[in-house]
C-alpha cells in the first residue's frame, strides 16, 4: 500500500508542477489544484498509514493518528477557497487584459 | 481581564472586520469610524502588551484552555510584542490615509484591511507551526483582495503572479509542516524544539529537508533573492494604503525565519544547529546587490520605493545570517525604522502622483505641484532616513548593522551595504530633483490634498526623528529581545513546564 500511495502522490505532484509551469492561466490553475491534492495526500500519510484503526487513542495499540486528518481537513477548506479565488482572478485577467497568458502577452511561441 | 489581553490583537480585527461587512456600499462615515477606532484600539492593546512583555516574562494564552503541546497557544514574548506594535502603528497611518477616499474606490476595503491585520497579528503571536500556516493564509487571502482593490490592468497582472506564486508557496509550506510533523510528532514549536534536540540521527535528513523547505516558503514571503520577482510589480501597483500595509508583509517572513530557526535550531539542536545560516547569509548579500541595481534602474517612484523595500529585506536577512545577539538587536532596530519609513514613502508617492496629474509617479518632468514645498520637505526626510544618512534613524540602524558584523563577515557586508546605500542615495536624489526642481513647466492646477493624507504620511515618517530621539530605550529593548531569542529555554519552560530531556 505504501508504494502505491507514494507513487500516486508523486505522479500527482509531478503533473501539478508541470502544469503550474505552463504559460496559460487555465493549466496553471489546474496544476495548482493537482498540487494541492498531492499535498493533502502527503499530509495524510505523515501520521503513518494504518488500516482499520480508529482515529482515537484507545486500549488497543492499533489506532490512526487523528492529527493529520484534522490538518488535511483544514488544508482542503483553505485550498478550496483559494482555488475559487484564483479561478475568478484568472477570468478577470482574461477579460481585462484580453488574453489568458500569465504575463498578459499577446503572442508567445508555445 | 488582563490575561485575555494576548488574544485581543486577533479577536479585535476579526470582530471589526465582521461588523464592517454589514453593507457592501454606503455607510461610509460609520465604516471609517469603526475601522479607525478598531485600529487605534489595537495600537493601545499592542502598547499594553509591549509593557507586559518588557518585564522579560514570556506569557501565553491557551485557546480553550487546552494546554500545550496539545492545544493551540498564542505566545507573547518581547519579539512578538514589538512586531505587534510596529504593525499597529503602521496600520493607523495607513487606515487614516485610506479614509481620504482610497477606501471608496472598491468595496469592502475596511473589512479586508482588518482581516489582513488579523492574519498578521496572528502570525506574530502563534506558537504552533500549523497555526502559523493558517494565519499566513488569512493574511494572504486578505492581501489578494486588497491588492485588487480599485481594479485596473496593472493590478490584475501583478495579482496573477502574486496569487499563483503564493499558492505554490502554501503547498510547499504544507509539505514542510507535514515532514516536520512526521519526523518529530508534534506541531507546537516549543515542543518541537525539545524533540529536535533529542532527534535520532536517522531522522536528521528528514528534518533538514523540512526546515529548508520552510526557509523557501518564508523566503518567498520575505522576498529573498531568487524569490523576490513578484514584489516590485505587486507593491508598485497596489493602492497606496495597501502598499503601506504590505511594508510589514515582508517582515512577517523575516519574523518567521527569526522565530522558527532561533527556537528549533538553537544551540541544543546538535548537528542541526544553525542549518539555515549559510543559506540566509549568502542569499541576503545577493538580494542586497540585486536590490541596489533595481533601485538605480527604477524609473517610477513607486517602483523605486518597492526596490527600497528589497534593500531593507537584504539588510535584515544579513542580520539573521550573522546569527549573533548583537546582529539580531541591530536588525530589530532597523526593522522598526524601515517598516514605518517605507510605508510612509508609499503613501507619499501616492500624494505626489495625485498632485502631478498625468505624469503620476513616473520620474519625468511634469507640472509643478500645488503643495510642492510641503511634499518636498516630507520626501527629503523620508529619503534621508531610508538611504541611511544622518541625522535620521536609517543611519543609526545601518551603523548598528555594520557594527554587528564580525571577522570576514565585515569584508562582505560593509562594501555591499554601503554601496547599496549609495545607490539608494543617488536614485532618491535623482528622483527628488526631477519631481520637485525640474518640474516647472505648465500651470499649477489641481486641488490641495486631504488633511487625512497629510496625517497618515507625517504619522509614519515622524518615526525617523523619533527613533533617533528614543534610540537609547529602543535599542536597549531590542538588545533584551535578542538575548531572549538567543535563550529559547525560557520560552520552552514557560510553555511546557513538565517537559523532560536534555533541553532543560
Amino acid at each position: 500500500m505504501e508504494l502505491l500511495y507514494a507513487m500516486t502522490t508523486g505522479v500527482l505532484t509531478a503533473c501539478g508542477l508541470y502544469l503550474t509551469l505552463r504559460g496559460r492561466t487555465f493549466p496553471v490553475v489546474v496544476g495548482l489544484t493537482l498540487l494541492s491534492y498531492a499535498v493533502n495526500l502527503f499530509l495524510f500519510s505523515m501520521g503513518g498509514l494504518t488500516t482499520d484503526g480508529p482515529a482515537i487513542v484507545s486500549e488497543g495499540t492499533n489506532y490512526a493518528d487523528p492529527l493529520p486528518q484534522a490538518l488535511v481537513l483544514t488544508a482542503i477548506v483553505i485550498g478550496f477557497a483559494m482555488t475559487a479565488f484564483v479561478v475568478i482572478l484568472a477570468m478577470r485577467a482574461r477579460s481585462e487584459v484580453g488574453n489568458d497568458h500569465v504575463d498578459g502577452k499577446k503572442e508567445d511561441r508555445e | 481581564m488582563m490575561q485575555h489581553l494576548i488574544v485581543f490583537p486577533v479577536v479585535l480585527p476579526l470582530v471589526a472586520g465582521i461588523l464592517l461587512l454589514y453593507q457592501r456600499q454606503g455607510l461610509v462615515r460609520y465604516k471609517r469610524a469603526v475601522s479607525v477606532a478598531a485600529t487605534v484600539l489595537l495600537l493601545l492593546v499592542a502598547t499594553g502588551l509591549l509593557r507586559q512583555a518588557a518585564s522579560d516574562q514570556v506569557t501565553y494564552y491557551a485557546l480553550g484552555d487546552w494546554q500545550a503541546p496539545f492545544g493551540i497557544v498564542l505566545v507573547l514574548d518581547r519579539l512578538s510584542a514589538l512586531m505587534l506594535l510596529v504593525t499597529a502603528v503602521l496600520a493607523v497611518g495607513a487606515v487614516v490615509f485610506a479614509c481620504a477616499g482610497d477606501d471608496e474606490k472598491g468595496s469592502n476595503f475596511h473589512g479586508l484591511f482588518q482581516w489582513q491585520l488579523l492574519g498578521i497579528n496572528g502570525a506574530f503571536l502563534t506558537g504552533d507551526l500549523f497555526n502559523l500556516f493558517v494565519f499566513f493564509e488569512v493574511l494572504l487571502l486578505a492581501s489578494y483582495a486588497l491588492l485588487l482593490h480599485g481594479g485596473g490592468k496593472a493590478r490584475i497582472q501583478a495579482s496573477v503572479h502574486y496569487v499563483v506564486l503564493n499558492l505554490a508557496g502554501s503547498s510547499l509550506f504544507l509539505i514542510a509542516v507535514g515532514i516536520l510533523y512526521g519526523a518529530t510528532g508534534t506541531l507546537n514549536m516549543a515542543d518541537m524544539a525539545i524533540r529536535v534536540a533529542e532527534l535520532p540521527t536517522e531522522r536528521e535528513g528528514l528534518v533538514t529537508a523540512g526546515a529548508l523547505m520552510l526557509l523557501v516558503v518564508f523566503g518567498l514571503k520575505a522576498a529573498i533573492l531568487p524569490l523576490y520577482f513578484w514584489l516590485p510589480k505587486a507593491y508598485a501597483s497596489a493602492p497606496a494604503p495597501v502598499a503601506a500595509l504590505f511594508a510589514i508583509m515582508t517582515k512577517v517572513g523575516i519574523y518567521a525565519i527569526l522565530r522558527v530557526y532561533s527556537l528549533l535550531f538553537g544551540d541544543t539542536a546538535g548537528g542541526l544547529e544553525a542549518l539555515e545560516q549559510s543559506w540566509v547569509w549568502w542569499l541576503s548579500l545577493a538580494t542586497l546587490a540585486a536590490a541596489g541595481v533595481g533601485v538605480m534602474a527604477a524609473r517610477d517612484l513607486r517602483l523605486l520605493v518597492a526596490y527600497l523595500v528589497l534593500v531593507s529585506v537584504g539588510t535584515l536577512l544579513a542580520g539573521i545570517g550573522m546569527r549573533s545577539p548583537q546582529a539580531v538587536s541591530a536588525l530589530l532596530y532597523y526593522l522598526i525604522h524601515t517598516t514605518l519609513v517605507t510605508g510612509g514613502l508609499f503613501l507619499l508617492a501616492e500624494m505626489i502622483s495625485l498632485q502631478r496629474g498625468k505624469a503620476g509617479t513616473r520620474l519625468v518632468k511634469g507640472r509643478p505641484m500645488v503643495q510642492g514645498a510641503g511634499l518636498a520637505m516630507l520626501f527629503f526626510v523620508g529619503a534621508i532616513a531610508v538611504a541611511g544618512v544622518p541625522p535620521f534613524s536609517g543611519a543609526i540602524g545601518k551603523a548598528l548593522m555594520l557594527n554587528a558584523a564580525e571577522g570576514t563577515q565585515r569584508l562582505w557586508l560593509w562594501p555591499l551595504l554601503l554601496l547599496t546605500s549609495l545607490a539608494s542615495l543617488i536614485a532618491l536624489s535623482r528622483a527628488g530633483s526631477t519631481l520637485f526642481w525640474r518640474s516647472h513647466r505648465g500651470n499649477i492646477s489641481g486641488s490641495p490634498l486631504a488633511r487625512r493624507q497629510w496625517f497618515g504620511v507625517i504619522w509614519l515618517l515622524s518615526a525617523a526623528p523619533l527613533l533617533v530621539a528614543l534610540a537609547g530605550p529602543v535599542s536597549s529593548y531590542t538588545q533584551a529581545t535578542a538575548d531572549q531569542l538567543a535563550n529559547p529555554q525560557v520560552l520552552i519552560r514557560t510553555l511546557l513546564p513538565n517537559a523532560t530531556g536534555d533541553a532543560q
